[in-house]
């Protein structure tokens, strides 16, 4: 088997160095969920519901018991489970959290909510079990728009409370209404962030192996929080925590959706201790459409009150967050995301907030990358461009006349953004989309038939959340600290265990470089391991661009930790004070002495020996850290968007696009390059191609990749990146977080683009996704006798 | 209701009893244990299945596994030879063509087949070529860059 | 994902084919199509009789002043051809854009007829170039012209023992063009608007504008009356009533009919 090499640079912090990652996953020797086998696998599938709202009032399972090879067909009275999936997130402390049974109990409240359960010998006869369950329905009234959920007659989706809302964010400011109406000019501005389905290349996947002799369970499963799942197992499953290992071999990707538990992994665990057998289940993909979480559906609706300068003084938000028909593990808090957002990167200080949110008859909504961030940041650059349309300004101008200047910075809603430099951010973003000369393309563009725009995103998000007493002050239970391992071998070689769980950022290699810096070993003397909660100290998992801000931050620590003991190790054998010993090129010397010391490698064989240690060292070399940080990080930047617009058609067509962004200190520039080229381009999908809807009964009308639009390479342009560099103070490495900038930034841009180019028409708004015929239908409402041409 | 079929998979003859229904994919993964073949929807629009067929691309879980009878089979296991990596397992690893890399054997055979005999193949040539294949991670440039590079050195070669 | 029970046999000869057929058997051609619906559970087939073995469904080639494509032939090899695009070059592009190169390697012209889907793109270009199918079945060889093809949303007038076996197409229509408007590259036409143009006299069928390919009568009428395309573009929906949906209103698509049958007309008169 031919191999790669990898690049034998020194590997150190800040050096595009390859990654370590893809040496197997170029050669097909990945190990995905669907790719393990255990001894006696069974296999899974699921009869969903096919209605939005319905009474179950029957089910016959006699065809699918009667097919060979079925082992069980399992309803939720043969589980007899009595707790649900669990949502970790009560904002408001009086949040309703209706209970997720694992199978519906009599009712079901979305298409696709699984009601019967079948185990089969593969994954063909279980399909055909569950295809033969035959189950009798009485439809019920259904609401997918949450909007129209919190209207007084809307059909319930939980009879058990008197509406549909699940919960109210507010947070206004003293004096609000008293500085709202000392401004001038009132811009108002309103906005459909419409509802998304995340689309890992890999669906979702579980194998259960629940031993009956020892009562252990091993659960395969992928996920981005290994750690969460096996503590919910425990509960759900009602086991012993130390007797549930969960494990995530690769996985295939996550934005968002995996950061979560799933009824199929707790289903599984149970049906496989039913059974006495590993059972599979891997999700098809129009399965996934229904049964993974969506993202966004947030309707919002904002007024500003501005001086003539385009400052503004006060602003105010209403949404309405479309939850879905439960909780997942954070739903409630995602529209809290964006609640604390609101302001963005400007300075202003009075504001007033309210977002309600609203059970529907559709799956539940959760993180999806940005995760409420770019419902803040969408609405508020939509906003910006609109008080620059009304007021004849410059919308350049108008986000340089607002921005934060001064870090850190205490925001209207309490955030305290940690450092910034949002005006360089800006200029550099111009100056390399050549904003100064766009007039000159625009008018060139329409000599060709196009209309051309240009469109500004200034951003700022929040990464890290953390430290775990502010999470939990905001309803989130999880707590938001981050673990790592630092262990040498005996001859000197390094495991890193980290405690979050990678599918795709490049841990392996970027965690590798900040050992090989800070410990000054070769790097590739490192390995890192991750998503084995067997071995690994409890992590809480990768989501919300935090692990190199937070697991980073730890194993920083650990390899301090280890330094430290070498340096006491170091002391003893050259018969020196600590205090005489200095650290450079991964070697303990004598001030003033460079040839009598000992490299920090030595040192690990020297702790393993344990023949001459300092009296009271214990032997070994190795380090685990809990790191909780003092505060989150605050990337920001500017992207700048050109499209075109083909009036006949109502294509828009992205031309050019700029990212800069300031994620503060950098690991590895090609891994942060490549985090930026995915989320603006998934962020330009949102904006131009992809929707999820429901029909007005709850059936989903984008069941398959044939509805749901996403685009290929075929359909999307080059994007340019660049960066500012303003380190984070809140943690040792300086850095902030890069995962999820592109898609908080790009849709506004995208937006913006558009309505600028179509603004010499009288264009002033376009909802997301701006697919040809919703922009073509805008242009020819807006200028009726144009449109043909 | 098993019919027999012989497939040469990576230059390897196998002989195996499926249902007439069996997709391709699942003989290869799972009768075959070739996993590096991966599925990620079921309307053929995601390409992650992507395998040669007689040198051709084609997606392996739009097909049974009866109509491959007789047939010759690449899959990504098969892409390096002896003498060593094909020029675009290369350029994926350079140019940073993959993240989480589900989708990646896939795009690598489907690559692959684009740049045979097409060195001088430009970037929009690879952009509509690469159509059929879905990646949410990396926003395609490096993908598309990665083919690009792979496509030159397939000509020096 | 997963297909329910089914039979297969690959016959070699026509005539075992056929009389495979009449037991019942669901043709299968590329499958690019019918595999998809099976692993949906949309067909559920109980045999399939895989048409790939008869050697002689494949190949393009002249017969007098038609052009003869056999039925098996795949878009791949339909969209390379020299001679298509010589004699028939709407069906060039066409078959040059559908699907992927994936879809195109297995797809196949006389599978993409018998499919007869709304939005599928040859049905449009075979009306259009004014083409019939060579039909073989138990009771022996007809031809089916492409106006009587097909009937409805995914249906044809071919029996159930019946197989196409070639298309065959009036040459001598290099000045055709096929140009389409879908969402993503990978997208069905939403609208798609085949021009061919023998003398002075233009003919055009659209895609997606019902269930079957129609003729853009509106739009010929004036074309041929010395019209200006613009003018003619306004009318070419008229008397259409595309299904509204996800893609589009049906006023949209009206719209996107003229500016696609423009846009065909003229790149067939530019060739």
């Amino acid at each position: 088997m031919a191999t790669i090499e990898h690049r034998p640079a020194s590997g150190g912090i800040g050096e595009s160095v390859l990654r370590k990652e893809d040496a197997k996953l170029i050669v097909g020797q990945g190990r995905f969920v669907d790719d393990l086998v255990l001894p006696g696998m069974l296999h899974a599938a699921f009869a969903r519901s096919p209605f939005g709202h319905a009474r179950i009032t029957g089910v016959d399972r006699s065809a699918a018991l009667a097919l060979p090879g079925v082992a069980a067909v399992l309803t939720a009275d043969e589980l007899g489970i009595a707790g649900g999936v669990p949502c970790a997130s009560n904002p408001t402390g009086d949040t309703r959290q209706p209970r997720q049974p694992l199978l519906a109990e009599g009712i079901v409240r979305y298409c696709g909510e699984p009601v019967v359960m079948v185990i089969a010998t593969n994954r063909y006869t279980a399909r055909d079990a569950a295809d033969a369950i035959v189950i009798d329905y009485e439809p019920l009234p259904a609401v997918v728009d949450g909007r129209k959920a919190l209207a007084p007659d809307a059909p319930l989706v939980h009879g058990q409370y008197p509406d549909n809302l699940c919960c109210t964010l507010r947070h206004e400011t003293d004096g609000f209404e008293e500085a709202f109406a000392a401004a001038p000019h009132v811009v108002r501005s309103a906005n459909f962030n419409q509802r998304i389905t995340p689309v890992s290349m890999e669906t979702r996947g579980v194998v259960a192996d629940w031993v009956r002799a020892s009562g252990e369970v091993t659960l395969y499963t992928s996920t981005q929080v290994p750690h969460f799942v096996r503590t919910f197992v425990a509960v759900i499953n009602e086991t012993s925590e130390s007797k549930v290992r969960v494990v995530t071999p690769d996985v295939g990707g996550g934005f968002g959706a995996k950061l979560n538990t799933y009824r199929e992994e707790y289903l599984a665990c149970a049906a496989s201790k039913i059974v006495g057998a590993p059972v599979k289940w891997i999700e098809d993909r129009s399965e996934s459409h229904n049964a993974t979480i969506h993202g966004r559906d947030q309707h919002q609706q904002y007024e500003a009150a501005v001086e003539a300068d385009g400052k503004i003084r006060a602003l105010r938000f209403r949404a309405v967050q479309n939850n879905g028909a439960y909780l997942q593990l954070l739903t409630p808090s995602i529209s809290h995301l964006t609640v604390f957002m609101v302001p963005g990167p400007y300075a202003i200080e009075n504001i007033s907030i309210e977002v309600r949110q609203a059970f529907t008859n559709t799956t539940p909504t959760d993180a999806y990358r940005g995760a409420g961030r770019p419902e803040a940041t969408h609405g508020l650059e939509r906003l910006v461009d609109e008080i620059a349309d009304e007021l004849g300004l410059d919308p350049a101008d108008v986000r340089r006349r607002n921005f934060i200047e001064e870090f850190p910075y205490t925001t209207s809603v309490g955030l305290s953004y940690d450092s910034g430099d949002y005006g360089t951010a800006l200029d550099r973003a111009l100056e390399l989309a050549c904003y100064d000369t766009f007039e000159e393309r625009r008018a060139e563009a329409r000599g060709r038939g196009r209309y051309r725009g240009i469109g500004l995103s200034s951003y700022v998000e929040v990464c890290g959340l953390a430290p775990s007493a502010v999470t939990k002050a905001i309803g989130i239970s999880a707590p938001g600290w981050e673990s790592s391992t630092v262990r040498m071998h005996p001859f000197g070689k390094v495991t890193v265990i980290t405690g979050s769980s990678p599918h795709g950022q490049g841990h392996a290699t970027s965690w590798s470089q900040i050992v090989a810096t800070e410990l000054g070993v070769p790097f590739d003397d490192v390995e890192v391991i991750h998503g084995d909660t067997a071995f690994a100290p409890y992590g809480l998992g990768t989501y919300g661009s935090r692990s190199l801000a937070v697991a980073g931050a730890a194993l920083y620590r650990s390899v301090q930790k280890v330094k430290e003991k070498g340096r006491a190790i170091a002391a003893h054998e050259l018969e020196c004070s600590v205090d005489d010993l200095e650290w450079a090129d991964g070697r303990w010397s004598v001030k003033g002495s460079p040839e009598r010391g000992a490299t920090i490698q030595g040192l690990a064989t020297s702790a393993w020996v344990a023949a001459n240690l300092p009296p009271g060292l214990e032997p070994g070399m190795e380090a685990t850290t809990f790191h909780d940080p003092p505060n989150f990080t605050f990337p920001f930047g500017t992207h700048v968007c050109e499209v075109e617009i083909d009036p006949e058609t109502g294509r828009v067509e992205v031309v050019g696009y700029v990212a800069v962004d300031d994620c503060g200190n950098v690991i590895n520039p090609m891994i942060v390059e490549g985090q930026v080229h995915g989320g603006v381009i998934q962020s330009i999908a949102q904006a131009i191609f992809e929707e999820t809807v429901y029909a007005e009964d709850g059936q989903l009308r984008t069941p398959t990749l044939v509805e749901y639009q996403v685009p290929s390479a075929a359909d999307l342009p080059r994007i340019t990146s660049d960066r500012t560099v303003t380190p984070s103070p809140v943690n040792p490495l300086g850095t902030k977080g890069i995962g999820e900038a592109g898609t908080i930034a790009a849709c506004p841009a995208v937006v913006n683009a558009a309505v600028d180019a179509l603004s010499v028409l009288g264009i002033r708004h376009l909802e997301m996704p701006m697919q040809p015929h919703r922009v073509w239908e805008a242009i020819r409402n807006a200028n009726p006798t144009g449109a043909a041409r | 209701m098993r019919s027999s079929i012989r497939i040469t998979v990576n230059g390897v003859e196998h002989d195996l009893e499926v249902e007439p229904r069996r997709l391709l994919v699942h003989a290869l993964r799972e009768d075959l244990g070739l996993t590096g073949t991966h599925v990620g929807c079921d309307t053929s629009s995601c390409g992650a299945c992507t395998v040669h067929l007689d040198g051709d691309a084609v997606l392996s879980c739009t097909m049974l596994a009866v109509q491959a009878n007789g047939r010759s089979i690449t899959t990504v296991e098969g892409l390096a030879t002896a003498g060593g990596l094909h020029p675009i397992q290369t350029a994926f690893h350079e140019r940073h063509a993959l993240q989480c890399g589900f989708c990646t054997p896939g795009m690598l055979m489907a690559g692959a087949a684009l740049i045979e005999g097409n060195p001088e193949i430009t970037e929009a040539e690879v952009r509509q070529g690469l159509e059929g294949n879905l990646c949410r991670c990396t926003g395609y440039q490096n993908i598309v860059d990665a083919v690009l590079v792979a496509a030159r050195e397939t000509a020096r070669a | 994902m997963i297909p329910t029970k089914t039979a297969y046999t690959r016959p070699e000869s026509i005539e075992e084919a056929l009389a495979t057929l009449a037991d019942g058997a669901r043709p299968i051609a590329g499958g690019m199509s019918l595999i998809p619906m099976m692993k949906l559970r949309l067909a559920s087939p109980a045999s399939l009789v895989d048409l790939s073995g008869l050697a002689e469904l494949t190949g393009i080639a002249m017969d007098g002043s038609d052009l003869v494509i056999g039925a098996m032939t795949r878009h791949r090899e339909v969209a390379g051809s020299a001679l298509v695009r010589a004699q028939a070059g709407a069906l060039a592009d066409a078959a040059a854009g559908i699907g992927s190169p994936a879809v195109r390697n297995r797809g196949t012209i006389g599978g993409s007829l018998a499919q007869s889907d709304p939005h599928g793109d040859l049905p449009a270009v075979l009306l259009a170039l004014g083409g019939s199918v060579e039909v073989r079945g138990a009771s022996g060889s007809r031809t089916i012209a492409a106006a009587d093809l097909a009937v409805g949303f995914l249906t044809t007038t071919l029996a159930a023992d019946e197989m196409i076996v070639a298309v065959r197409l009036p040459g001598g229509a290099g000045r055709s063009a096929y140009a389409k408007f879908h969402r993503r590259a990978i997208d069905w036409s939403i609208v798609g608007a085949a021009a061919v143009i023998r003398g002075t006299t233009t003919t055009v069928a659209l895609t997606g504008m019902a269930a079957v390919a129609v003729r853009a009568t509106g739009f010929e009428v004036i074309v041929n009356a010395g019209g200006s395309l613009e003018e003619a573009a306004r009318h070419a929906g008229d008397g259409t009533r595309p299904a509204e949906g996800l893609d589009g209103s049906a006023e949209y698509k009206r719209h996107l009919a003229g500016v696609l049958a423009r846009r065909a007309t003229e790149a067939a008169l530019a060739r």
